[in-house]
């Protein structure tokens, strides 16, 4: 490439970097660095103005390096790139220098040192840039197909979206119909929808949908290949029912005499040991749970098998696995309630009449266990006193310590169950806020705070006793009055804190994405990218990213769809530019970078009778090991050679001069 | 006792945990002694032993290696690979006398203030140990 020209760019950032040091200073002490040729500072350096000011420097005094002191090359790497490549320079000639994030953002108490360690900064990058050379990126075809990994509301929104584009789906659920937590709710917030009834269409759509093949009663084990080729491996468990012969008539489910705790009703109802989630389910096709089946425990009955019109039932059924190729994933695997035995004040597993929220909408829906009717466990009396206790765990250190973010409105939607169905019923409801965030929410909670005989208690209950006849006595202290409340009553709802799903830890590590504190997926940017995550092809939907109500989880959903649609309709991926290469003159075929390689995208092989290392790149995705190995330096890692770093590294360690 | 020593450290960290996490630091204006200078690798598995004791010889009082949590790599693998290398270096180091100078810290992409603190703690531990002087010694032959 010849002569190094380098030009360096200092952004003041308003007063985010210019507040605290002077980028002038900074620029007039790149200009006396080694093969600078121009060195400036500038308002923002991002800006329309910014960006055509390093195009034209770069014209204009033919300039083949550009370094940006700015912020974190989190941030705007890809805009200086673009800045590059229009003026005709390879993209991979940039170097930032994170003067924002590493440096004023956290040194302001002592500008001197953040003007130091900033002017150190840009010299080591001066010293890197003298060995950065050009980076050709490789493009690849993708797979125009998506899976979606979890059929509650996310699931099904992102598969539809997906599918209507014209991209071939692959929808996974675990249980035997999708649905999800939605459709275990009786009505929704704050519109008091019928929950089943605003989501069962899209269900039948899901089902019905050309372009979507769904798994249900199946699970992910196993995620290989990369970005735009997935390979993925899916159990679909035993059902014990040929569902190519079955149609769903639903006969079996009928006539069963076993029966089991019924999952969809949160443990309160039962079930056949043949049967469906829900009446409506998608797919309409029964599973037999080995548990509880007379044939499994006793080796009798067989009835299902008797009845069957069309033969469907398998009792030798096995694990049966399948193998997908798709381009993107979608994880929509939302969320589990918090365990409330671990709030053992609140006595929940141990009095009857203490259930969590999803527990009423059981009670509160005509196919749950009551078939409608608000009840006390422990007598099916009417309760005339029910206490809904917001932040069951939640905002607490010693349990979860974010919001749930849907159990206020829940609450407020819980009184109106309690008042439709006893409407002579006290409601007391003990909250810590009420934070009424979304659409409508706030006319909602006002609508229903201002009933008769609904009382709102700023506290979170002490310990709660049960008395002889199943009612729950607790002592609250209101902080809005200052008094100490002593409550009978006959139900106690536990607004539960939420959680990742249990299984969902080994998921994610197949899906090599990383979580936050509360062991949520992390997003790529929790602002500006939350539906992304660090691996490429693989997008978020609904609360696995963090809690949601349904109208968020919904809009994350569809923007998880539309990026994975942007994603697969570019029609081809592009490698790393982090590549490893090989210097083949130096390779010796020793073999020990294939021996590190994770993604098996080393090969040695036989060429000119001498053994020599060969990277695939479609598979290397850029980590670096390899160079980091090869005890010759014949692996390098492209815009990380081993003398760009140790050229930083000695310049970082030496100071600048 | 003229000036408090101010100690020069450099920090390895990777692309998707820990400089991530550094950088959530700054947007979330939490401060640390200004003393780290970071360098970003895509993994903490590129981090070559040399380049450590390149740092040392080279001026630094002091080296962090920071990567993903075990379990949390992006190349699935890498912090591992870095974790063996670390002990092997420790090993070397010792017989250096220079065991204390390094250290590795698993950093998150929302450990933010984990950050903060791993730096201070080692700022504070390198300003103890006080100036390492190795380029000194090397260069006075």
């Amino acid at each position: 490439m010849g002569e190094v020209r380098i030009g360096v760019y200092i952004c003041h950032c308003g007063k985010n970097i210019g507040g605290v040091i002077n980028p002038s200073r900074v620029a007039e002490f790149a200009s006396k660095l080694p093969n600078v040729v121009v060195a400036r500072d500038y308002m923002y350096m991002c800006s329309s103005p910014g960006q055509m000011l390093i195009e034209e420097d770069i014209k204009r005094h033919n300039l083949n390096r550009v370094i940006v002191a700015a912020c974190s090359p989190r941030m705007h790497e890809p805009t200086f790139q673009g800045v590059l490549k229009k003026a005709g320079l390879n993209p991979w000639l940039l170097e930032m220098v994170n003067i924002r994030e590493h440096v004023t953002w956290v040194h302001e108490d002592v500008p001197d040192k953040a003007e130091e360690k900033a002017k150190e900064l840009v010299y080591a990058a001066v010293m890197r840039a003298q060995h950065l050379y050009e980076i050709t990126i490789h493009r690849l075809p993708v797979v125009k197909s998506a899976l979606v990994i979890g059929g509650g509301i996310a699931g099904i929104r992102a598969a539809l979206d997906l599918a209507n584009a014209g991209i071939k789906v692959y929808l996974v659920e675990k249980k035997q119909s999708i649905g999800g937590k939605m459709a275990q709710l009786d009505k929704t917030f704050p519109t008091l929808d019928c929950s089943k009834c605003i989501l069962t269409p899209l269900m039948v759509d899901v089902a019905r949908h050309p372009n979507i093949t769904i798994y249900a009663y199946s699970e992910v084990v196993d995620v290989s290949g990369s970005a735009g080729d997935f390979k993925v491996k899916v159990r679909l468990k035993p059902t014990y029912v040929d569902w190519s012969k079955c149609t769903g008539c639903g006969y079996c489910t009928e006539r069963c005499p076993a029966r089991a705790p019924r999952e969809f009703d949160e443990g309160l109802g039962t079930r056949k040991a043949i049967y469906f989630d829900f009446p409506q389910a998608v797919p309409r096709r029964p599973v037999i749970d080995p548990k509880y089946c007379l044939w499994f425990t006793k080796g009798i009955c067989r009835a299902c098998e008797k009845l069957c019109p069309v033969g469907a039932i398998d009792f030798n059924q096995k694990d049966r696995y399948i193998e997908l190729n798709v381009g993107a994933i979608i994880v929509a695997t939302g969320y589990e309630l918090y365990d409330m035995t671990k709030l053992r004040e609140y006595g929940y597993g141990k009095y009857k009449n203490v259930i969590t929220g999803l527990q009423l909408e059981r009670l509160s829906d005509a196919d749950g266990p009551t078939k409608g009717k608000i009840v006390r466990l422990s007598d099916g009396k009417e309760p005339e006193t029910v206490a809904i206790v917001l932040c069951a765990g939640s905002r607490d250190e010693k349990h979860v310590r974010y919001c749930c973010r849907f159990g206020c409105a829940a609450a407020i939607k819980h009184i109106y169950y309690v008042k439709h169905s006893v409407p002579e019923a006290k409601v007391f409801v003990l909250y810590t806020d009420i934070r009424a965030f979304g659409k409508g929410y706030e006319e909602f909670y006002q609508r229903l705070r201002g009933m008769d005989d609904v009382y709102f208690i700023r506290g979170r209950p002490a310990e709660i006793f049960e008395a002889k006849d199943g009612s729950l006595i607790f002592d609250v202290f209101d902080s809005n009055t200052g008094q100490l409340l002593s409550i009978k009553a006959d139900l106690v709802v536990l607004e539960s804190a939420v959680v990742p799903p249990k299984d969902w830890e080994s998921l994610r590590r197949m899906l090599k994405i990383s979580c936050d504190p509360g062991g949520f997926a992390l997003e790529l940017h929790p602002k500006l990218r939350p539906f992304e995550t660090t691996a490429d092809g693989i997008f978020l939907a609904g609360a696995i990213q963090g809690p949601k109500d349904i109208p968020d989880t919904v809009a994350h959903a569809a923007a998880a769809a539309a990026a994975a649609i942007g994603f697969l309709s570019k029609g081809e991926v592009e490698s790393t530019p982090y590549l490893a290469v090989v210097n083949e003159d130096l390779c010796s075929g020793c073999g020990l970078c294939a021996s590190v390689c994770p993604f098996d995208a080393i090969e040695i092989k036989e060429e000119g009778g001498r053994r020599i290392a060969k990277v695939n790149v479609i598979r290397c995705k850029g980590c670096g090991a390899c160079a980091a190995t090869c005890p010759s330096g014949a692996m390098q890692q492209n815009y990380f050679t081993d003398t760009q770093i140790v050229s930083e590294v000695s310049a970082l360690a030496g100071g600048a001069k | 006792m003229g000036e408090r020593f101010e100690p020069r450290i450099v920090v390895f960290a990777c692309n998707w945990c820990s400089y991530a996490g550094i950088d959530l630091a700054g947007v979330s204006r939490i401060k640390y002694p200004h003393n780290v200078r970071i360098v970003k690798v895509m993994c903490s598995g590129r981090v070559h032993p040399e380049m450590v004791l390149k740092a040392l010889v080279d001026g630094a009082d002091g080296v962090l290696i920071t990567g993903c949590h075990p379990g949390d790599c992006h190349y699935i693998s890498g912090n591992y690979k870095t974790m063996r290398r670390y002990l092997l270096l420790r090993k070397l180091l010792r017989q250096l006398g220079l065991e204390e100078r390094v250290r590795l810290e698993w950093i998150s992409a929302s450990e933010g203030d984990r950050w903060a603190k791993v730096a201070t703690d080692f700022v504070e531990h390198i300003r103890r140990l006080g100036p390492l002087r190795l380029k000194e010694v090397m260069s006075a032959e």
